[in-house]
């Protein structure tokens, strides 16, 4: 079957824009978020762990709407709750879903030492490959996002996938088949970028919201996962995501440059020797000859 | 005690040089250090991952052992400092031996300034270089083995002292590996067999000779070059 023909072209009684519309698979996709429309149901983590055959895990009470404090090996996909006091005293429930955000510059890519254990695909997912990963853990900390995590038995780590066993057969992620607010949409970068930027000028038009943007972080090359957020001048409200993500230099700048300059250097002291030896030849006992 | 284990024996026209229980220590320091390094350098560069990581049995077991090779080498290393802490000691003869470094190094003298003892300063650097590096190495190596613990600044800023010392230790390595075989013939029997020959003492370390016969190192060196020119 070719993959383009039996794809959903429309849906009848859904809200928004078709869940992972016929569109090319070359393309860059992307996962979009409202929060202004998530309602905090957690359908979506379910989803999560039913299509990826996690285990469900109790609940965390610490009197908040989230399932647990954070993600897990095990659990990618998570509503982040923050109640916050606007200046003028009323409270907003802030419902961020926390998971991989599939940067366009990985940091837990340039991070990692081991040959193929992550990988990033031409329409922009970033994936583990488990049976490559050595477990070091370096790309937990190139991660600005603190998304991926070791599972301590078996010492590889884990991250959501965008669904990209899903994504590959012309599917929808499962978050996304699964959220009935239609907060969660599925589709080419372009037009779930022009998707958030019209919501944007609609919250910040109709209904008062005069900092609500998009977030799409300039300073990792965008991501393949982006939000539409109340307000987007201070995204740290919405369970700490970070204004500015930054891949550590270390990753950035000395792994790419410093390093081969310093191995090369280094080893530069074998040839050293040779010649100082063709040269300057050995340091023989004196007298020479017994 | 330890350091009365193992035997070394001196022949005729030689000189102990290193005990039994240096020569292990040493070695232990060498297999360690020399493990450490290449599973290290494995993790340190994917043109090194593929063939380096093949030697532990794949990546996941190199990065499993290369912590623990590493903590064998600082432990070995440790009890050498502890060995050699009195000679390797830094004297105002060494800031002399540093000053003329360039004759050293270009061969231009055939004997070693009278004052140069056990080690040279030479020596003496580079064995506290690697006790340098061996101390930067494990304050960096112990956030990158339980990077949960330290968070995600402390892994990024060891991430690059640690590569910083390794470099620094690879040099190091490779000098060392030279000036103990091919650039001085006589010295990897110190080693080995414990023993040197008196005129590699008196040629390398004369105040060591001195100390260790009590006969003077120039005056013996000459008794032997005229020696030598009248068998020729």
């Amino acid at each position: 079957m070719p993959s383009g023909t039996l794809q959903i072209k429309a849906v009848s009684g859904r809200a928004g824009g078709v869940p992972g519309p016929a569109a090319p698979r070359a393309d860059e996709v992307c996962k979009y978020i409202d929060v202004t429309t998530c309602i905090g149901c957690k359908a979506c983590e379910v989803a999560c762990v039913e299509w990826n055959g996690t285990p469900f895990e109790p609940t965390t009470f610490d009197n908040t709407y989230q399932t647990m404090p954070a993600t897990k090996w095990n659990f990618w996909n998570l509503i982040k709750f923050n109640e916050h006091e606007r200046a003028d005293g009323t409270l907003m429930w802030l419902m961020r879903k926390d998971q991989c955000l599939h940067c366009e510059d990985p940091g837990c890519l340039r991070a990692c030492p081991a040959d193929g254990a992550i990988v990033q695909y031409t329409n922009g997912i970033v994936d583990f490959q488990q049976e490559n990963c050595i477990g070091c853990s370096y790309c937990v900390s190139g991660c600005p996002f603190d998304v991926p995590k070791l599972n301590p038995t078996t010492q590889k780590v884990f991250k959501c996938t965008l669904c990209s066993d899903r994504v590959g057969q012309g599917l929808e992620p499962a978050c996304v088949k699964a959220c009935p607010t239609g907060c969660l949409k599925f589709g080419t970068k372009p037009d779930m970028l022009s998707l958030a930027n019209a919501r944007s000028v609609q919250l910040r038009e109709q209904s008062g919201f005069a900092d609500a943007g998009v977030y799409d972080p300039a300073s990792i090359g965008g991501t393949h996962v982006i939000y539409v957020l109340h307000d987007a001048t201070r995204p740290e409200l919405y369970g700490g995501l970070p204004s500015n993500p930054q891949i550590p230099r270390a990753y950035a700048i000395w792994k790419r440059v410093a390093k081969p300059i310093g191995l090369a250097m280094a080893l530069l002291a074998a040839p050293l020797a040779f010649f100082h030896y063709v040269m300057e030849g050995p340091k023989e006992p004196q007298p020479p000859g017994h | 005690m330890l350091s009365t284990i193992g035997r070394t024996t001196a022949g005729d026209g030689e000189l102990v040089r290193h005990t039994a229980f240096t020569r292990a220590v040493h070695w232990l320091v060498a297999i360690f250090f020399v493990l450490a390094l290449l599973s290290g350098f494995a993790i340190y560069s994917p043109w090194l991952y593929g063939p380096l990581t093949a030697l532990f049995g794949g990546g996941p077991a190199t990065r499993f052992l290369h912590p623990w090779f590493s903590l064998g080498f600082v432990v070995f290393f440790a009890l050498q400092t502890l060995n050699w802490i009195e000679p390797m000691r830094w004297r105002p003869d060494d800031r002399r031996w540093v000053r003329h470094l360039k004759e050293y190094v270009t061969n231009s003298a055939a004997l070693e300034p009278e004052y140069v003892g056990f080690f040279n300063a030479g020596q003496k650097l580079y064995f506290w270089t690697i006790a340098g590096s061996a101390i930067a190495f494990l304050i960096s190596g112990i956030p990158l083995w339980f990077p949960r613990t330290f968070g995600r600044t402390v892994v990024v800023v060891g991430y690059v002292l640690h590569d910083v010392a390794a470099l620094a230790m690879l040099v190091g390595f490779i000098a060392h590996i030279y000036e103990a075989t091919a650039a001085q013939p006589g010295t990897f029997r110190a080693m080995v067999r414990g023993t040197v020959e008196k005129r590699w003492a008196w040629t390398h370390h004369p105040a060591w000779y001195r100390e260790a016969t009590g006969r003077d190192p120039r005056a013996d060196y000459e008794r032997a070059r005229q020696q030598s020119n009248v068998r020729a």
